[in-house]
């Protein structure tokens, strides 16, 4: 077993434990913490269907952000939505046999990393040029847009120019899920690529890639505008009517 | 007009984003609360010496209590999309007005003190310890928030500033840094019930010095009850409603409306204020007490339905938080509650705004309405934000920008509403909410009311609007103070029950 493989194994054994144990944490946090007042930012739905229409319509279509900066749509949007076929491309290192859907979305996923990289570089070109948005951008704001720039930059460079042997990328893969560890190929490339997606998983649950989870938690956007009809009370509010 | 000490902005040809103009309003301050005041409300009279560490310890108290400040410190990506959506940030330029720039003021103590990368990196994640410079920051820009929600509106994960800028003010109030407007006028409404400090006795005179005016205007008896048991309603309405122009007019619309559908009604000396500035400070205890006179007065008066007057944070108030705080909705469960259930007539929401009052009134042909008594006036409505983004009224979402309009349209002939992107959930706040209704903030008022005067203007200009009605105490002072620096006459500032009690024809129905 070469260093390599130890290491790439190591780093993502630990990236992986923190990315599952961060994210655990704190949704645990915000699942433990109460929401004392109903807070819906109103129109809000008055059933719990409607609830999970409109976080939907946010998840999928960002609709807060389409009303508030179509700029800021169109890349943020271009970049998630290719991200997301992006990652369903790559599960076809995580099962064998891979899919029958995930075989249908390969040629998608391709092209989607070009759509990816461009909607990352619409979002940070706003950051270095508009001037609100520099102003209130901190140095890890630039940093996380690398990275998945990186990380875009280096799986494409993979796919279309420098190849490496997919077949043993796999056998890594599956050979860590299943703790029968497999030989890692030592291309510059990809290595690169891994040990970016790496760093990304570590740090999510201390980032504000935290955003991803907090939606779902969010008071002004998941709860039901229903107070007059149901009492809504928090533990610690109960406490004060002994 | 009053000669301004500071730059009136300027009406923008076109609605772009001004370039930044940093520490603009730095200096921007309400004065501080003296220590009567603080400690009337039970917090520390001054500064207190250990404030930094205090502070920080309150911080992660509210960490823990309110999911709504945990999940805003950690979501916020710093998209951008907020930064123009703010109307003092669009009245100043002042980046630090900015919602997220606002945020970042409390998010940024957060990190150094709550978070991994705040600890060991603040640098790269824009950290820092909270200094004597960063409190007074937070004094500055956390009173130069109405708590309006339009930010919130905008943002993806539904970030709501006013929840922030509610726990800064509060960790400021317990570690002795208070505002003296909030301050005062709390301490007034839980010595004697209302925000203008009026005696019983001194409400009673003022109602039946109106119900001379109404008979002497209209030739009927038309009465203001107060403290009268066993009325159905009882009207919970902004002390303003009392003695304030055009409030007043509002008043005696609702007075008018009870009197023709035959509902008896009475106001209570005990509660005789809906406004309720706990929720301004974000202070859960002070808002709950406040709110408890209410429901202690619905006891005592016996009434079967609570209606609420024209006052926008005190209707969010009363419909988001009344049932949370004091049990007066459905499913309370102290026998305090319970007695109140078996009392509250369950085929009327508790509690009600005057506007789905009415509106009910009218939709069943109780009122008798002459529109053309109105065509005097050319009408717009301004959405008041905790009535537009914070509550609700009637049955369905975004019943609150319907109801009022309908009220309006069912006794006046001319309505025009401003642009889209200016009424019902993008409304702009009118520049005084939140607490900033003081004379030592008229900078900030002024120039943060410059978008819903742009709006304004538009309306007056197309349609020659005459008449600004809004339901909401707040707005109706704010807008008194700031329609002369705009160049506009106060006399279009008004009700939507002063149009209804222009149109009711007394003495035809009841
Ligand atoms: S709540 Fe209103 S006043 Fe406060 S930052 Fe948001 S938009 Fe501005
Ligand atoms: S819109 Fe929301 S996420 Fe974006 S910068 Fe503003 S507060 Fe942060």
């Amino acid at each position: 077993m070469s260093f390599v493989t130890i290491f790439y194994a190591c780093i993502f054994y630990a990236a992986s434990a923190m990315l599952i144990g961060g994210l655990a944490y704190k949704i645990y946090l915000y699942s433990r913490t109460p929401a004392p007042l109903k807070i819906p930012t109103t129109p809000a739905p008055t059933t719990t269907t409607g609830v999970v229409y409109r976080l939907g319509r946010e998840v999928v279509f960002f609709e807060s952000l389409f009303k508030s900066n179509k700029w800021i749509w169109i890349f943020g949007w271009l970049f998630h939505f290719s991200l997301l076929l992006v990652l369903m491309r790559h599960l076809r290192y995580f099962t064998e046999p891979v899919w029958g859907w995930v075989v249908l979305v390969q040629p998608f996923g391709k092209y989607a990393g070009f759509a990816m990289v461009a909607g990352l570089a619409g979002l940070w070109a706003r950051r270095l040029f508009v001037e609100r948005i520099k102003y209130i951008s901190t140095v890890s704001d630039h940093l996380i847009l690398l990275l998945l720039i990186g990380i875009g930059l280096s799986g494409l460079t993979i796919k279309f120019v420098a190849h490496t042997d997919i077949v043993d990328v796999k056998a890594f893969i599956l050979g860590l899920m299943y703790f029968d560890w497999q030989p890692l190929p030592a291309d510059p490339v990809l290595l690169v690529h891994l040990f970016l997606v790496a760093a990304l998983m570590a740090i999510f649950p201390i980032s504000k890639l935290l955003h991803a989870p907090g939606l779902f938690f969010s008071p002004s956007r998941n709860q039901v505008d229903n107070p007059r009809e149901v009492r809504h009370l928090a533990p610690w509010a109960a406490e004060l009517e002994k | 007009m009053a000669a301004a000490e500071f730059e009136v902005p300027k009406f923008r040809e076109y609605p772009v984003i001004p370039a930044l103009r940093p520490d603009e309003m730095a200096g921007s301050k309400p004065y501080v609360a003296a220590a009567p005041i603080q400690e009337a409300l039970g917090f520390p009279g001054q500064l207190v010496d250990d404030w930094q560490a205090k502070a920080i310890t309150r911080m992660g108290e509210l960490l823990d209590k309110y999911r709504s400040f945990r999940v805003y410190m950690d979501a916020c990506v710093h998209c951008g999309a907020c930064t123009d959506k703010c109307h003092y940030f669009i009245g100043t330029a002042d980046p630090k007005n900015m919602p997220v720039a606002r945020q970042e003021l409390v998010r940024k103590v957060y990190r150094r003190y709550f978070t991994f990368a705040g600890k060991y990196f603040p640098k790269l994640v824009g950290a820092v310890d909270l200094t004597r410079d960063v409190l007074d920051d937070w004094y500055s820009y956390f009173n130069q928030c109405s708590e309006c929600r339009r930010c919130s509106v905008f943002c993806p994960y539904g970030i709501d500033t006013a929840e922030v800028t509610m726990a800064a003010r509060e960790i400021m109030d317990s570690v002795g840094l208070g505002v003296k407007y909030t301050g005062e006028i709390l301490g007034k409404l839980h010595k004697i019930g209302n925000n203008l400090g009026l005696p019983g006795p001194a409400l009673e005179d003022t109602m039946l010095g109106l119900e001379e005016d109404i008979k002497d205007e209209t030739g009927v008896d038309v009465r203001l009850p107060i403290d009268m048991k066993g009325a159905e309603v009882l009207l919970i309405t902004p002390s303003a409603d009392f003695f304030s122009e055009p409030h007043v007019d509002s008043l005696i619309g609702y007075a008018k409306v009870f009197h023709q559908a035959g509902i008896s009604w009475t106001l209570s000396s005990h509660a005789s204020e809906a406004g309720n500035f706990g929720l301004f400070i974000g202070n859960y205890e002070q808002m709950r007490k406040a709110a408890m006179r209410i429901r202690q007065a619905a006891l005592d008066l016996g009434a079967k339905r609570i209606v609420v007057g024209e006052c926008g944070h005190a209707w969010r108030v009363a419909y988001s938080f009344w049932n949370t705080l004091t049990g007066v909705g459905l499913g309370g469960e102290d026998p305090f509650a319970k007695a109140l259930q078996q009392q509250l007539d369950p085929r009327h929401p508790v509690p009600q705004h005057i506007c789905e009052f009415t509106y009910d009134l009218i939709q069943r042909g109780a009122l008798n309405l002459d529109k053309e008594a109105n065509d005097h006036r050319v009408i717009t409505f301004h959405d008041s934000c905790n009535v537009a983004r914070a509550s609700r009224m009637g049955d369905m979402p975004g019943g609150q920008f319907v109801i009022p309009r309908s009220i309006i349209k069912s006794v006046a002939n001319h309505f025009h509403d401003m642009p889209q992107d200016t009424i019902c959930e993008s409304t702009f706040c009118c520049g005084g909410g939140g607490g900033l209704l003081t004379d030592d903030l008229l900078e900030i008022r002024v120039k943060g009311a410059l978008p819903r005067m742009e709006a304004l203007k538009q309306v007056v200009d197309d349609h020659g609007v005459n008449f600004f009605a809004s339901i909401c105490a707040i707005c109706k002072a704010q807008f008194n103070k700031v329609l002369p620096f705009y160049g506009f006459d106060t006399s279009m500032n008004g009700g939507v029950h002063q149009l209804v009690s222009t149109a009711i024809q007394l003495g035809t129905k009841e």
